[in-house]
C-alpha cells in the first residue's frame, strides 16, 4: 500500500516537466563545479607531489562536490515537496487517500518514500560523478561512502521538513516558502555557535552542517546517525498528526 | 435484516456554525438512499463524515457494524465514496488511474485488471482507458468519478451529486447505473434536484440547515392512487359545476381554463374522471396527475411557505 502510493508520486512527480526541468539544472551546475573543482586540482598538483601528507583527489574534488551538493538539494527539496500533500489538499484529490482503507501514517510514508525516491536519482547522479574520477586515479573508498551517506541523510532530513510543511497550507507556494525558511534555519544557526556562550553547544548541536561536516570528513558517528533520524521522525510523526487533525479542522 | 449504514446522533460544527445536527439515518441493502436538500443544507458534510473524510464532531457511524471511529480501515474497505468533486489526477490516465484507486482499496494484484475492466465498462469508459483525464469533457471526468468509487465492488457506495454536469442521457445511464448497483449494495447519495430523487431513491431524507426535517419511502408501484390532478379545459364551466363531479372533493383555479382537482377518497380514479370531464363537454385538453406531495413537501420546509390546501 506504501509502495502504491510512493509509486504514484514518482510517477505524476515525472510526468510533470517540474522534475526533469530541475534534474537537468542541477546535473548542469553540478557539472560545471566538478569540472571547476578539476581544473583547480590540475593546476596544484604539482606542488601537491612535493608536501608530505598531502590531500588528495577525494578531499579536493569530491568533498567540495558533495557539498555543493547539499546546498543545491536543499534549494531545490522544497519546489519538490511543497506539492506532496498541499497539492492534494487543494484540488481534492486527498479525498481519496482519506477514504480509502488506508492509515494516514502509510499516506504520509508513501508520500515521503515516493519524494526520497527521486532524492535517491539526485545522489545516484552526483556519486556516478565522483566515481568517475577512478578512472584517472585512486579514490579514498570509506571516505567517499561516509560523505554520500551524509549526503543521504542531510537530503532525507530536508524532505520530511518538506513534508510537514506540506501539510500545513493548501498553498504549495506557502509551503515551500516554510522549508526553505526552517532548512536555511537549521543550515545558517550554527553561526551563531561561533560565539561564546551556553547556547552555542545547543545550536552547534540543532545545526545540520555540524553532522554533514562530520560525515564528509570520513566520520560516522552514532551520535550524528541519531540526530538525523531524530529530525526524520519528528517531521514524520508531526506530518501525521498534523492530517489526521485535518479530518476535526472546522 | 443488519443496516450497511447506521448514524446516531451525528454533529458537526464548523466554528460556531453547525452544518449537521442530531442526524440518525440508517442504510439497508437494495435500498437507495437520497439525501435531499438546499444547497448549505449539510448534505455533503454528512455525506463526508460517512465516508471517514470528516470527523463528527458528536455522534457516532457504523459502516457494515464496523465503528468508523474505532476501526476505520477495517469500516473504509466497503466503502466507494465520490466526493462533490471528483477526487481525479489530470496527469493520469483513465486507466492508470483506475488501477492506482484499485490498488489503493486492497484490490489483490491479479484481480486489479478484471476490476478495472468491469468499473470501466459500467461507466461507459471502455473507450477512453488510454487518455488523459485532463484532456476529458466533464461528464466523463464525472463518470471516471464514479468508476473510481465503484473499482473495488463495495458494499456501499456514496456518490455526492452524481449527475452534476452531465448531459440529459448520461445523467438517463446514470440514473440506470445506480438502480443496477442498488440492486446488490447500498447506495446513498445527495442532490437538490427533486425529480432525481422520485427517478432513482427508494428512499428519500430531506434536510434543512443540517437537520433532518422530513424522511419517507417512495414507492415505485403502478397503481399508486393519484390525489390530485391538473386539468386544462377549452370551455371551462363554472367552478361549481366542477365541484359537482363525483369524487372531487377541491377545486381550485390556477389561471384560466387550468385547475387542479383533489380527489375525495380511493374509490374515484384517473378514467373515472376523464369520463365525466369528457361527457361533459368542456373541451378536454390535458389531464396531469400531480406528483405526489414531495415537491410541496420540499418547498414548504426549505422556504418555510404554506403550500395552498
Amino acid at each position: 500500500m506504501i509502495l502504491t502510493i510512493a509509486a504514484r508520486e514518482l510517477r505524476s512527480l515525472f510526468l510533470s516537466p517540474l522534475a526533469w526541468s530541475l534534474l537537468a539544472v542541477m546535473q548542469f551546475i553540478l557539472a560545471w563545479l566538478f569540472l571547476v573543482q578539476l581544473e583547480n586540482f590540475a593546476l596544484i598538483q604539482p606542488r601537491l607531489a612535493s608536501m608530505e601528507n598531502a590531500p588528495g583527489v577525494t578531499d579536493l574534488i569530491v568533498v567540495p562536490l558533495f557539498s555543493n551538493v547539499a546546498i543545491l538539494t536543499l534549494l531545490l527539496i522544497p519546489l519538490l515537496s511543497m506539492r506532496l500533500i498541499s497539492e492534494e489538499l487543494r484540488s481534492g484529490t486527498f479525498a481519496l487517500l482519506l477514504s480509502a482503507p488506508v492509515s494516514i501514517s502509510r499516506i504520509v510514508l508513501g508520500k515521503y518514500l515516493g519524494l526520497l525516491g527521486m532524492l535517491g536519482i539526485i545522489l545516484l547522479m552526483s556519486s556516478v560523478m565522483a566515481l568517475s574520477l577512478l578512472a584517472g586515479g585512486v579514490l579514498d573508498v570509506g571516505r567517499l561512502v561516509a560523505g554520500l551517506l551524509g549526503l543521504g541523510l542531510v537530503m532525507a532530513a530536508a524532505a520530511a521538513v518538506g513534508l510537514y510543511m506540506s501539510t500545513l497550507s493548501a498553498q504549495p507556494g506557502v509551503a515551500a516558502v516554510g522549508s526553505y525558511g526552517l532548512l536555511l534555519f537549521l543550515w545558517l544557526i550554527n553561526l551563531a555557535a561561533g560565539a561564546e556562550g551556553k547556547g552555542s553547544a545547543l545550536f552547534a548541536w540543532i545545526a545540520m552542517p555540524t553532522h554533514f561536516d562530520h560525515m564528509l570528513s570520513g566520520l560516522v558517528r552514532s551520535s550524528d546517525l541519531i540526530y538525523f533520524i531524530l529530525c526524520i521522525g519528528l517531521c514524520l510523526i508531526l506530518a501525521v498528526r498534523r492530517i489526521d487533525s485535518l479530518r476535526c479542522k472546522p | 435484516m443488519k443496516p450497511l449504514i447506521k448514524t446516531e446522533g451525528l454533529y458537526r460544527y464548523y466554528g460556531d456554525h453547525c452544518a449537521v445536527q442530531n442526524l440518525s439515518l440508517e442504510l439497508y441493502p437494495g435500498e437507495v438512499l437520497g439525501l435531499l436538500g438546499p444547497n448549505g443544507a449539510g448534505k455533503s458534510s454528512t455525506l463526508r463524515m460517512i465516508a471517514g473524510n470528516l470527523a463528527p464532531s458528536a455522534g457516532s457511524i457504523w459502516v457494515d457494524g464496523v465503528d468508523l471511529q474505532s476501526d476505520p480501515i477495517q469500516a473504509k474497505s466497503v466503502l466507494g465514496y465520490l466526493p462533490e468533486n471528483p477526487p481525479l489526477y489530470p496527469e493520469l490516465t483513465v486507466d492508470e488511474y483506475l488501477r492506482y484507486c484499485a490498488r489503493l482499496h486492497c484490490v489483490s494484484g491479479g484481480a486489479v485488471d478484471q476490476a478495472v475492466s468491469d468499473a470501466k465498462g459500467r461507466c461507459g469508459l471502455s473507450e477512453v482507458g488510454r487518455r488523459l483525464i485532463g484532456n476529458l469533457s466533464k461528464g466523463y471526468q464525472q463518470r471516471v468519478g464514479i468508476a473510481q468509487a465503484l473499482v473495488h465492488n463495495p458494499k456501499v457506495v456514496i456518490l455526492d451529486e452524481p449527475t452534476v454536469g452531465l448531459d440529459p442521457i448520461q445523467i438517463r445511464e446514470i440514473r440506470r447505473l445506480i438502480g443496477d448497483l442498488s440492486s446488490e449494495r447500498g447506495v446513498i447519495l445527495s442532490t437538490h434536484i427533486l425529480p432525481e430523487v422520485q427517478a432513482i431513491c427508494s428512499r428519500v431524507l430531506i434536510l434543512h440547515r443540517g437537520e433532518q426535517a422530513y424522511a419517507s419511502s417512495l414507492e415505485h408501484d403502478a397503481n399508486r392512487v393519484n390525489e390530485s390532478f391538473v386539468i386544462r379545459l377549452k370551455q371551462p364551466p363554472e367552478l361549481a359545476s366542477l365541484s359537482q363531479i363525483q369524487g372531487i372533493s377541491h377545486v381550485d383555479q390556477l389561471s384560466k381554463g387550468q385547475y387542479r382537482l383533489c380527489l375525495s377518497g380511493t374509490e374515484s380514479s384517473a378514467s373515472n374522471l376523464a369520463e365525466q370531464l369528457v361527457q361533459a363537454g368542456w373541451g378536454l385538453e390535458e389531464l396531469i396527475p400531480e406528483q405526489p406531495g414531495l415537491e410541496q413537501i420540499f418547498v414548504r420546509i426549505t422556504t418555510g411557505e404554506q403550500t395552498p390546501p
